[in-house]
């Protein structure tokens, strides 16, 4: 079992909490794993991506190869397609539909959906509003990351308890907004 | 011993914790920083007494862990590669006087120039020092070498250089720890003048160095984390060099054993290693990331006796980070691709946070500044550079730590007036003070802009050394109070701003305008905590 997944959006959207999630999960699943990230510059609003791989056989490279991921995960729509190029053939783009616009240039939403339409394999939706409706537009990761488990190739209940591990600190109830925000991105894929 | 989850960097630092290290040194820089952020907030550092403060600059940094290695004890100093040009003066001598407790400079570059001005591959500086050097291929060997570079810098005497790569240092994977040591006991060296670099002396040192150098490949400590594996008589042969071995298993795993490989991760070089290969391979592939140090070395001047291909030839590109489709193609073997970027994509360049600081005093000078023309802003190393992009376009330099103080009196020197220096707070302690002084003594014509936002900024907000000081240090060096100019870079005191500068850039001598606002970020962070802390109180 192989799952490579690149995590995509702006710096400073916080794609590093969905990341320490699967990362907590597959410990508990006692799978290898590595998880390549960008720091620095890129970190001021440019657009930023996190390889994150996971086997249950030792893995070497820390990049993806290209046209090898099975899962693109993006909080925002234009980084999703940035990736394109790693994405293989049978994988998934689960992704946010609302832009984050801080570029002049920035295109038309309905032509980013149009373009994530022709994905073989796709899903974009918004979700900072069903986050809002769970509780907290801050938990609009875990929604995206939700929504991204179907296709991630471990138990639903190992993303879960790493939610709640992550957020514990935070007191319960950020626990359970963050919980039912998963539970409801879940809920948008489980059918596919 | 347990199991942890962690970046190179922060397996690095744990080793050294680990290893029992006494002190800690660094100045921030991509993708070094972490290893010191690690230390700082480790709560078995803290009881062991660590120090682990940031320092001025990497020079320092090198040279604070120097003493606590001269006083016995075990220390550690990170830096990126370009912070070891600034440590250089201090990280070559400390190879000819030698160490005392085991001391470890670690060098993280950045291929490919994510974060950089520049490419540099920090093992020349090994070679040039004479240093051994070790280069991890994946997080577990890091935490394992840190232990075996600490041991050899005490059995030789000399400081070992760690070298990482950018994909290392910010890479997580799994990491099993090991039982910690105890720190070493303060302990004077035997000879009281090793440290004493008088000619006599380091002519004397220098040989010592000499013959060292010449037997550390025939070290075990160090020689075994190069290993050969064997392959078909007369095959493909391969040398990889710290984590381009993982791009290379990545494209031969389950055909390993066709091939000769000699997987290197520390030097010098075995000779003996690598003609054992040679002679059992039609060709040698290698594989280095950074600059094609062993490939220029196998081929000799002449290049006549043995087939080499690498970055020299073009088999692999001549500069860039590697990546497994780079191997791939160099080992011949079809890549796919997936689809192509559709171009309706644009590019998404770093910009300044909204509401910061720096971009308002950009965008007061930049109206200051419309009566000179362009082509006059000397900027540095930090957020601030951003200001060379649109919609500001102002910047029209940025060098190295420092430049824009010392560049902007160059050009004023040449007769360009007015010449601005723009530089952050934490750079200038770093090494802009002392071009300010320079600026004092002859008065020059320039308008240092200090844009203080009370942290380092780029690195994602470290401790400056400057918060607090920037006023003081710049009367201290002497520039003349009445052109010490305080401004607080804000929309609503823009007008204002803007006629301060335009009055300091008329004055035909020196003067310095501080911008004073702390960064949005670490605002922000200091505001949630205090709200956090509040809580607690109320509870």
């Amino acid at each position: 079992m192989k799952c490579d997944i690149i995590l995509a959006g702006v710096g400073g959207q916080g794609i590093l909490s969905i990341a320490a999630t699967i990362g907590l999960a597959a410990v508990e699943r006692n799978l290898f794993l590595k998880q390549s990230e960008v720091h620095g510059m890129s970190q001021r609003g440019g657009d930023v991506q996190s390889h994150f791989r996971l086997s249950d056989s030792e893995i070497y490279s820390d990049l993806i190869p290209m046209g090898q991921a099975d899962l693109i995960i993006s909080v925002e729509p234009m980084e999703a397609l940035r990736y394109l190029p790693w994405l293989s053939s049978e994988g998934w783009v689960v992704t946010n539909s609302v832009p984050f616009v801080n570029i002049p240039d920035y295109p038309e939403t309905s032509q980013l959906l149009a373009e994530i339409g022709k994905i073989k394999n796709s899903i974009a939706f918004d979700a900072d509003t069903i986050a809002k409706e769970a509780g907290s537009a801050k938990s609009s990761n875990m929604v995206i990351l939700g929504a991204a488990s179907s296709f991630i190739t471990m138990p639903f209940e190992s993303i879960e308890n790493a939610v709640t591990k992550l957020f514990s600190r935070k007191g319960e109830e950020i626990v359970e907004m963050n919980l039912k925000a998963l539970r409801e991105g879940r809920k948008l894929t489980l059918s596919k | 011993m347990q199991k942890l989850l962690l970046l190179g960097d922060e397996a690095i630092a744990q080793a050294a914790i680990d290893a029992g290290i006494s002190g800690m040194y660094a100045y921030p820089g991509t993708p070094s920083t972490e290893i010191m952020e690690y230390i700082q907030a480790s709560p078995q550092a803290a009881a062991g007494n660590v120090q682990r403060e940031w320092s001025s600059n990497e020079k320092t940094a090198t040279e604070a862990a120097l003493g606590m290695s001269y006083a016995g004890k075990r220390a550690m100093v990170a830096m990126k590669h370009v912070g070891l040009n600034v440590a250089a003066d201090a990280f070559i001598n400390s190879a000819v006087t030698g160490v005392n407790g085991g001391l470890i400079v670690v060098s993280a570059d950045d291929p490919s120039m994510h974060s950089s001005q520049n490419e540099q591959d920090s093992r020349f500086y090994g070679k040039f020092a004479m240093v051994p050097i070790f280069e991890p291929a994946n997080q577990q060997q890091a935490y394992d070498m840190i232990f075996d570079a600490f041991e050899i810098s005490e059995k030789y005497k000399v400081p070992v250089l760690f070298r990482i790569t950018t994909r290392m240092a910010h890479s997580r994977a799994s990491v099993t720890t090991r039982e910690p040591l105890k720190q070493n006991k303060l302990s004077l060296p035997v000879s009281k003048t090793q440290f004493v670099l008088l000619p006599a002396i380091a002519r004397k040192q220098y040989k010592n160095l000499i013959s060292v150098y010449e037997i550390l490949s025939q070290d075990k400590t160090l020689s075994k984390w190069n290993t050969f594996s064997e392959g078909k008589k007369g095959g493909q042969g391969i040398i990889s060099c710290g984590i381009s071995y993982n791009y290379l298993m990545e494209n031969i795993k389950g055909k390993k054993s066709e091939y000769n490989i000699l997987s290197v991760s520390s030097y010098p070089v075995d000779r003996s290693q690598v003609a054992e290969l040679v002679d059992r391979s039609s060709s040698v592939l290698v594989l280095e990331e950074g600059y094609p140090i062993l490939e220029e070395l196998l081929r000799g001047m002449l290049n006549r006796d043995v087939k080499v291909n690498g970055r020299l030839d073009g088999t692999v590109p001549r500069d860039g980070e590697l990546n497994p489709m780079i191997i791939a193609q160099a080992l011949g073997f079809d890549t796919t691709t997936g689809a192509a970027v559709p171009e309706t994509v644009k590019s998404r360049p770093p910009s300044f946070c909204k509401g910061c600081g720096h971009s308002d005093m950009f965008i007061a000078l930049g109206e200051a500044l419309k009566e000179y023309g362009p082509g006059r802003v000397f900027a540095d190393i930090g957020c601030y550079t951003l200001g060379a992009l649109p919609p500001y376009n102002m910047v029209n330099s940025c060098v190295d730590m420092g430049a824009s103080v010392t560049m902007a009196i160059g050009a004023a020197d040449a007769g360009l007036f007015p010449s601005v220096a723009f530089i952050g707070d934490s750079t200038f302690t770093h090494s802009g003070m002392t071009g300010l002084l320079d600026a004092v003594l002859k008065n020059a014509p320039i308008t240092l802009i200090i844009s203080d936002n009370s942290t380092t900024g780029m690195t994602g907000g470290q401790k400056s050394q400057a918060t607090g000081k920037v006023e003081s240090i710049c009367l201290g060096l002497g520039v003349d109070p009445a052109h010490i100019k305080t401004i607080v870079p804000l929309k609503k005191n823009h007008e204002e701003n803007v006629k301060v500068m335009q009055e300091e850039l008329a004055y035909k001598g020196l003067s310095v305008i501080i911008g004073n606002r702390e960064c949005i970020q670490t605002a922000s962070r200091h505001k949630k905590a205090e709200a956090e802390a509040k809580n607690k109180k109320e509870e």
